[in-house]
């Protein structure tokens, strides 16, 4: 025993020794921004294959694109980034983009007209979930050759659409994650099997932003390191953590410790007790995502007009927006996010028992059963326990079918769901994004399998909205675009199976001496080169 | 003939080392089974579950040529039976596939989360152990005493508080309030990336490295999540070694002991205590193998990267290659210590001999 009791002694002590002696700081250093945000839906950081909250962050402050926002001034809209300026031909089919001089990437290679046109080609190549975003202006992996071009000696870079588009559009599309100018020389160094680097971009960087990727790992952190040749200035914060953390009330306490410099995902309650403190700013930027629910249209009852419309007044917004969802979701009913072109404010639906059940009265609809999925989320299971609250009240029974989000998204794609309570980002900046899902299906037949439109999800033949969508995309009088997508709106509001209901307001917790950091609003990602402390 | 004559009793007593080599080929075989049964059965749960793995690669945005690429690319068009066999195939050259969550090795992955879970469930199993056995003993030796009603007490709210509760509450007091351990997580940032990743576990990499200021930090950051589980252990354990220890100390052979006026600190740790010490082994080794699970809701409050977490991620995403390697690695652990208690019962029983 006594060897034992020994070793029990040297272990107890040891342990009482390391105890006190653990430092702990007040605050992160005047150089580091520290923030604290659930990462853990990065799967990889390949902007060709990137189609992620998180990801597009990390992948916003690592590389350049042709043009982009400025983080400062969100409503000028897209600005030169890499490249200095464009014109578009007379067809209006070829934008041509002189590239900026004297640009270097991390590696401290130059950024090319040459990198510029292989990045946009590999993305297509590439064929990844995002290409789409391309691949809609009619670039193939066999025409990208011809279509997508460089003239290294005048440093330009050309792309050719397939018709004519509003250039506004494929701009914005130019903007989004997908148009990322990478290093070719760095990623073609560690190319695997014809891959074009797929495999190693997505745990390494190669681009010219703001700042570099010192390392990815899932679920636990990733840490940036500043490009001191980033062309615009080296930023302020020499690294930026973002370190994985799920919980709210974990953040809360890590933002009030100073361990943290910013708190991305705090719950109202959250907020509201840190409302307040000394040292803390919460701040509030409205982001693109729209929380709504559809109907599927194969369903012989729900695809009556009356009782589409009936749905639309059995929602209680106001009541759900002062509750649980106070500080998180705004009321807005249009497919488009305020503060996209084209978007409109009028939210016309209000809870009105009386009405709806008119409105049924007159579909001759009594006792309707239906089944809602939704996933295992606090906010979506809220907002549909006041949906059964108030379905109930003009007598609809609504049944819930709960499951994690793959499982419900499985039945929604498959066209199998009565109903559907659920979220939408958008994709890209344009009006295009949401008006070509919510609004688009030109085949609404099983075969078409078009999955990735919710029109199509809820079997809605949209009537003249699909031909009027394909003409606001190509109109290239900006004002005349935008009302366009007014007039769409308004058709939608009556005419169509979804039932928009907010959008998402981001709150977060700031040391106060924290400042220019911007979450990029409803039309792209956190910009980190900005911050100063 | 010379066989029968050498032993005309009956079938003639194999050498010993055959004999333990024959034990040990039916040991090896019966892990084998085990486990071929068990990834068997979680690749066939993970094939019928109602979540399209597809879309955990491309995204519900994704064109249907993207979606059917990536349908093929997975060996999805094929049979389920022909798809496990492939994946057999790649298990026993020692590739477990590539997650789609994380974007590397299956093995990669666990030899990073597992050392997480592994210490922090070392950790709290020892609190667990040296707390729970002393108590678990004091309350049966003093029955109905106020350090049995204790004990009893804390056992029940061991039992009954929600985890995530518990570590909420211990971080607001601990870390929010009163600073005195570290914060979620494994490090503060300052620590962070100075101690190369040898073993994966932080104490004892820095240790061995002689980076004390990252031991006390990691430390500092593993106290609490291991208090909070070893708690939960210690309930356990002292609620089980309590009732072993009365059903031992009601046995005659203990009032023959005591007749014979044997010390009674004797009587209780030499005679009562060595016949629960197998009991305990299973008690405890269960206990163990749980934790190292992975805790998930320790895991997640904690911000704690372990297999727990891990597992639980992977699952809700469809990443069947990640679950199914996880499920090896917590497999083999319960298997492991199996034969590992059933080593220390031969130890410590001489009738198991």
């Amino acid at each position: 025993m006594k060897p034992f009791r020994k070793m029990l002694a040297s272990v107890v002590l040891g342990l009482a020794l390391a105890a006190p002696g653990a430092p702990l700081y007040a605050e992160t250093p005047p150089n580091m921004l520290v923030i604290a945000n659930r990462i853990d839906d990065i799967t990889t950081l390949d902007p060709a294959e990137s189609f992620e909250f998180a990801g597009s962050d990390v992948i916003r402050n690592i590389y350049g694109k042709l043009v982009n926002f400025d983080p400062m001034n969100l409503d000028a809209g897209y600005v030169p980034d890499l490249a200095e300026s464009w014109t578009v031909s007379e067809d209006g089919r070829t934008i041509t983009f002189k590239m900026r001089e004297g640009v270097k990437f991390a590696s401290g290679n130059p950024v090319r007209a040459e990198d510029a046109a292989w990045s946009l080609r590999r993305a297509v190549i590439l064929s990844k979930t995002p290409s789409f975003i391309l691949t809609q202006f009619g670039f193939t992996p066999e025409n990208v050759e011809e279509t997508i071009t460089f003239d290294a000696d005048a440093n330009t870079v050309s792309i050719t659409t397939d018709k004519r588009y509003a250039t506004s559009f494929v701009l914005n599309c130019l903007t989004a994650t997908i148009g990322a100018i990478i290093d070719k020389e760095t990623v073609m160094a560690n190319e695997v099997d014809g891959d074009m680097g797929n495999a190693w971009l997505k745990t390494n960087s190669a681009g010219s932003g703001a700042y570099t990727l010192v390392s990815w790992k899932p679920n636990e952190s990733v840490t940036l390191k500043a490009n001191p040749d980033f062309y615009l200035g080296k930023p302020a914060m020499d690294r930026v953590i973002v370190q994985h953390v799920a919980e709210s009330a974990t953040q809360r306490l890590m933002l009030e410790r100073g361990d943290i410099d910013v708190a991305r995902n705090l719950n109202p309650d959250d907020i509201a007790g840190l409302e307040g403190k000394d040292g803390i700013a919460i701040d509030s930027e409205l982001r693109g995502r729209l929380m709504y629910i559809s109907l599927n249209q194969k369903h012989p009852v729900l695809s009556k007009p009356q009782v589409r419309q009936a749905i639309k007044y059995l929602i209680d917004y106001q009541g759900m927006q002062d509750s649980f969802l106070k500080g998180q979701y705004v009321i807005h009913q249009n497919f488009l996010p305020a503060t996209y072109l084209g978007a409109v404010d009028e939210n016309p639906f209000s809870l009105d028992i009386e009405r709806a059940k008119a409105l049924l009265a007159e579909a001759g609809v009594s006792d309707l059963e239906i089944t809602a999925g939704v996933r295992e989320a606090q906010e979506r299971l809220e907002i549909a326990q006041s949906l059964q609250n108030t379905f109930a009240q003009a007598g609809i029974t609504l049944n819930l079918e709960v499951g994690t989000g793959k499982q419900i998204l499985t039945r929604y794609r498959a066209r199998e769901l009565d109903m559907y309570i659920g979220a939408w980002g958008p994709d890209y900046p344009d009006p295009h994004t949401n008006a070509g899902t919510f609004a688009y299906n030109p085949d609404n037949s099983d075969e078409a399998q078009a999955t990735g439109l919710l029109a199509w999800r809820n079997a809605w033949d949209t009537g003249g909205l699909t031909e009027k969508v394909a003409a606001a995309v190509v109109e290239p009088d900006r004002e005349v675009r935008a009302q366009m997508y007014r007039d769409i709106q308004a058709e939608f509001r009556e005419t169509s199976p979804f039932a928009i209901m907010f959008q998402k307001i981001e709150q977060i917790g700031r040391a106060e001496n924290v400042q220019g950091l911007s979450l990029g609003g409803a039309i792209t990602a956190v910009s980190y080169w900005t911050v100063t402390k | 003939m010379a066989i029968a004559e050498d032993n005309p009793g009956g079938r003639r007593r194999s050498p010993p080392l055959l004999r333990h080599l024959r034990k040990g080929a039916a040991t090896i075989g019966a892990v084998l089974i085990t486990m071929l049964g068990l990834l068997f059965v979680t690749f066939l749960i993970g094939r019928v579950m109602p979540v399209d793995p597809v879309l955990s690669v491309v995204g519900e945005r994704a064109s249907k040529e993207v979606y059917d690429d990536a349908f093929r690319a997975m060996g999805l068009d094929k049979p389920v039976l022909v798809q496990f066999a492939y994946y057999l195939r790649d298990v026993l050259h020692f590739d477990f596939g590539t997650s789609l969550l994380t974007a590397r090795p299956v093995s990669e992955d666990i030899a990073r989360v597992f050392p997480a879970t592994f210490e922090l469930a070392t950790l709290g199993t020892l609190f667990g152990v040296v707390l729970g056995v002393p108590l678990g003993v004091i309350a049966a030796v003093r029955r109905g005493s106020w350090v049995d009603q204790s004990a009893r007490v804390v056992a029940l709210i061991g039992y009954s508080m929600p985890i995530f509760w518990l570590g909420l509450v211990g971080l607001l007091i601990f870390y929010g309030i009163l600073g005195w351990v570290g914060g979620p997580r494994r490090l503060d940032i300052f620590y962070q990336d100075i101690v190369e990743p040898r073993t994966g576990l932080l104490l004892l990499d820095s240790a061995l490295q002689g980076e004390w200021g990252v031991f006390r930090n990691a430390f500092s950051h593993i106290i609490l999540p291991a208090s909070i589980l070893g708690y939960y252990s210690m309930a356990y354990i002292s609620r089980m070694t309590r009732s072993f220890m009365l059903e031992q100390l009601g046995a005659e052979y203990v009032i023959t002991a005591r007749v014979k006026g044997l010390p009674e600190r004797r009587v209780i740790w030499r005679h009562a205590f060595g016949n629960i010490k197998v009991q305990l082994i299973t008690v405890i080794a269960l206990s163990y193998a749980n934790l190292l699970e992975g805790a998930v809701l320790t895991e997640t409050i904690f911000s704690w990267p372990g297999i727990g977490s891990y597992i639980t991620t992977a699952l809700l995403s469809a990443d069947m290659a990640a679950v199914l390697g996880g499920t090896i690695v917590v497999g083999l652990i319960f298997v492991l210590l199996n034969i590992f208690s059933d080593l220390l019962y031969k130890f410590l029983d001489p009738r198991a001999k």
